[in-house]
């Protein structure tokens, strides 16, 4: 157990602060700061244009493995990536999903032949990607997955039907990521399975949620007899399940970093303001802008202590608890946001209804609390899983 | 940067859990509680002189293990996690760091020397009135004679009655704030010094009211004067705090160990009362705490470790601060939050003298206020981040 950074570690951090300085400016100069949770509807094509920039620097997949086309970065400096990207306002990644969920499962289940066709796209920052989990009918209960999916008479092609919801960016996206039912009359988490879907077919409709913020970065999603080739199933029919879940284990892993850089950002702007409109001398202010940093800090210690676990999509205790902590963390930020603001917090940047940053994570921070695993769901999980406590009732209809 | 427990750290860990597991087991604990010391002398003869645990952070070149303060950690979270009522922690996390941030070599090598041996029992003595700031150092040191004459009072010393060796803060006449402190190292018989143990809330750690009357010190009693006097005090409190922050840890992680087992047979509705929701979301939030104070107190005893190195990482130790307030808020409001939520979950048992829940309850709150409470430590926290710090 050892904290700290080498010489060689502080050279690479000298490196990517450089890259950033070099590269965020000119054409992209104004994606600084922009483009994260709350804000992904944003400057989506020159986001495009930023992902092969840092595709061209190398500096996507750092954390992946050699023999995956990653840089196989080491703990340390994965950290300095993220926090130096950060710190120079890189903007929210359109590509995150690919390259934090989708290349490392493919690493885990998919076939060589999978890993070279895929991987690279995500690499050079060619290839977007969605996540088609959620359904009208299965949210908390993700494993009611109703969508289906058959090979056709051919057996050379999956035809999907179904609806699937709550889809960032999927009308950004080349891909999805799909979780269907393969074997028909199956129940719950047996006979699902993980289908690799391009988007750009016109049997796929994305139709935009307006959420309570007005804006638009969720999707409903409708698959009508939608194709995908057979080669583009993950490991086994019946699979499913077990990928789905694996994925989300990734969802703890080092890109948790870049989110906590993003809240770093985020609570840097609420103490400059805290200090200009006098907020600073409220005792309780305070207290809780301090509570706010400090919960910070341990949602990074957490983190640390993530990343220098064992890389295997298993999850540790500290991991379990990760979703929980970071969401009621940031719905907190979010009221404190508006607390320091006070009267301003009220009135908006422009009719009709064009919401500041700030008051823009107030609102979105309502959502983290729920997608991803609501908090009631994810007390489920460590209770039962963690704390091995009893499992809640399964109730068949 | 690597954030994880190695073998050797698991090995520490499962020893001490064993150990403690049998002599500091509920009945020890209470009657531990009823002893004038509030600790028991055979339990601590095994500690120093067998187990090495007060030798474990003392330097190879005075007689001690030379291993860090992480490894300390992770003893004391076995501690609190058993509520053991010892001299380790104000020896350990209170005068070993004084004594080994205070620079003199021969004060360090009969005292290290002697703690590393398991033969003495040490605390530090500073606050004359409540607070962690350097005003509340009022004792005087009057130079005499190539000495000093001490005198004043410290009103709430951590195993104060008990300890062999006293490291007590004083300052120079007509000084005040940071200016002026000194370090002293003062045999706890010393002529003139009066110990009054304070009968205490919290029956598993024991305070003593210590009154210094006229006590003469030599030059080879300081163990550090106004130079570095008062940063060694503050950089020592810092520590014993991320200490304690660990010890929080264990006792929150046990306050929720001791809960799960008990809902797990408590049955009523005709099934076990661990199987309702409204109890495992509760239990779910307790290990939220309880993790996310573990975290923060190894980060900490990590940072606390550098410090103590002689060569340790200048990049690490500027955080110790801010390390240490993060872990003594977390670890303080997680052990209050679970030790609370242990007597509920435990209903009506859980309010009876009986029952272990009340003395995690009672540690909670008396560790929660010791070395500075939550809100202090935000207050520093905000004024750092505010830009007011000096």
């Amino acid at each position: 157990m050892k904290i700290g950074f080498s010489r060689a570690d502080e050279a690479f951090r000298k490196e990517v602060a450089h890259w950033m300085a070099e590269h965020l400016g000119g054409e992209f100069a104004p994606l600084r700061f922009r483009g994260g949770p709350g804000d992904e509807h944003s400057f989506p094509e020159e986001r495009k244009a930023w992902e092969r920039e840092l595709a061209a620097g190398a500096w996507i997949g750092v954390g992946w493995a050699r023999e995956h086309g990653g840089r196989g970065l080491s703990i340390s400096q994965q950290v300095i990536f993220h926090e130096e990207y950060a710190r120079a306002g890189g903007p929210g990644r359109m590509g995150h999903i690919g390259e934090g969920l989708v290349g490392p499962t493919l690493a885990a289940f998919g076939t060589p032949a999978q890993q070279q066709r895929l991987l690279p796209g995500i690499l050079d920052g060619s290839q977007f990607w969605c996540q088609g989990y959620s359904e009208p009918g299965a949210g908390s209960d993700l494993a009611n997955v109703q969508t289906r999916a058959k090979l056709d008479a051919t057996g050379e092609h999956w035809l999907i039907s179904g609806q699937k919801v709550w889809t960032s960016l999927a009308h950004e996206a080349d891909w999805c990521f799909v979780l269907a039912r393969t074997e028909p009359g199956s129940q719950g988490h047996h006979g699902l399975s993980f289908l690799l879907v391009p988007m750009a077919q016109d049997t796929i409709r994305v139709q935009p949620i307006q959420q309570l913020t007005g804006t638009s970065e969720f999707n409903e999603v409708f698959f009508d007899q939608a194709g995908t080739h057979a080669d583009n199933l993950i490991g086994q029919p019946g699979d499913g399940w077990k990928i789905a879940m694996a994925l989300l284990g990734f969802e703890r892993g080092v890109s948790t970093l870049g989110q906590q850089m993003q809240f770093h950002n985020e609570l840097d702007e609420i103490i400059r303001i805290a200090r200009a409109n006098g907020a600073a001398r409220d005792p309780l202010l305070r207290q809780r802008i301090a509570q706010a940093w400090a919960g910070l800090k341990v949602l990074r210690y957490n983190s640390l202590r993530m990343l220098s676990g064992p890389q295997d999509g298993n999850l540790g205790r500290e991991a379990m608890i990760y979703k929980l902590a970071w969401s009621t963390w940031h719905s907190d930020l979010g009221k404190l946001a508006m607390d320091v603001l006070g009267d301003a917090a009220e009135i908006l940047d422009a009719a009709p209804y064009q919401l500041s940053r700030l008051q823009s994570l107030f609102l979105f921070t309502r959502s983290d609390t729920i997608y991803g695993g609501s908090n009631e769901i994810q007390r489920n999980v460590i209770a039962e899983r963690a704390l091995g406590m009893p499992r809640e009732p399964r109730f068949s209809n | 940067m690597e954030f994880a427990f190695t073998e050797e750290h698991l090995m520490i860990r499962d020893s001490a859990e064993r150990f403690l597991g049998q002599a500091s087991d509920s009945h020890a604990v209470r009657a531990a509680m009823n002893r004038p010391d509030g600790h028991d002398p055979e339990v601590w003869r095994q500690i120093g002189q067998q187990l090495y645990w007060p030798a474990l952070m003392v330097p190879e070149r005075f007689g001690g293990m030379g291993l860090g303060f992480v490894e300390l950690a992770i003893l004391l979270e076995q501690s609190g996690r058993f509520l053991l009522g010892s001299p380790l922690f104000a020896t350990s996390c209170l005068a070993t760091p004084a004594l080994l941030l205070g620079h003199n070599v021969t004060a360090q090598e009969h005292w290290l020397g002697a703690i590393a041996a398991g033969e003495t029992r040490a605390t530090l003595a500073f606050a004359s009135v409540a607070g962690l700031e350097a005003c509340s150092v009022q004792t005087v040191a009057e130079p005499h004679h190539g000495g000093w004459t001490l005198d004043g009072q410290y009103a709430q010393v951590i195993d104060g009655a008990s300890a062999d060796l006293l490291i007590v803060a004083a300052r120079a006449p007509g000084t005040e704030g940071e200016q002026g402190i000194s370090l002293f190292a003062l045999p706890g018989d010393t002529p003139g010094v009066i110990r009054t143990p304070l009968a205490t809330l919290d029956q598993t750690r024991r305070l003593a009211r210590i009154e210094l009357h006229k006590v003469q010190v030599s030059e080879a009693q300081l163990l550090c004067g106004p130079a570095l006097g008062w940063t060694v005090l503050r950089d020592t409190l810092q520590i014993a705090a991320i200490g304690l922050a660990a010890e929080q840890t264990g006792g929150a992680q046990q306050a929720l160990d001791l809960t799960l087992a008990y809902i797990a047979e408590r049955r009523q509705f005709k099934r076990t009362i661990a199987s309702f929701q409204a109890i495992k979301h509760r239990c779910a939030d307790m290990m939220l705490q309880v993790e996310c104070a573990r975290s923060a107190a190894y980060y900490a005893a990590c940072v606390a470790q550098e410090r103590l190195d002689p060569a340790g990482d200048a990049a690490v130790i500027e955080e110790l601060e801010l390390a240490a307030a993060t872990a003594k808020i977390h670890a303080s409001e997680a052990f209050f939050h679970c030790a609370g939520e242990s007597i509920q979950l435990h209903g009506g048992v859980g309010f009876t003298w009986e029952y272990d829940p009340h003395l995690y309850f009672k540690r909670a709150r008396a560790g929660e206020h010791l070395l500075g409470s939550p809100a202090l430590h935000r207050e520093r926290l905000a004024a750092y981040l505010l830009g007011e710090q000096a």
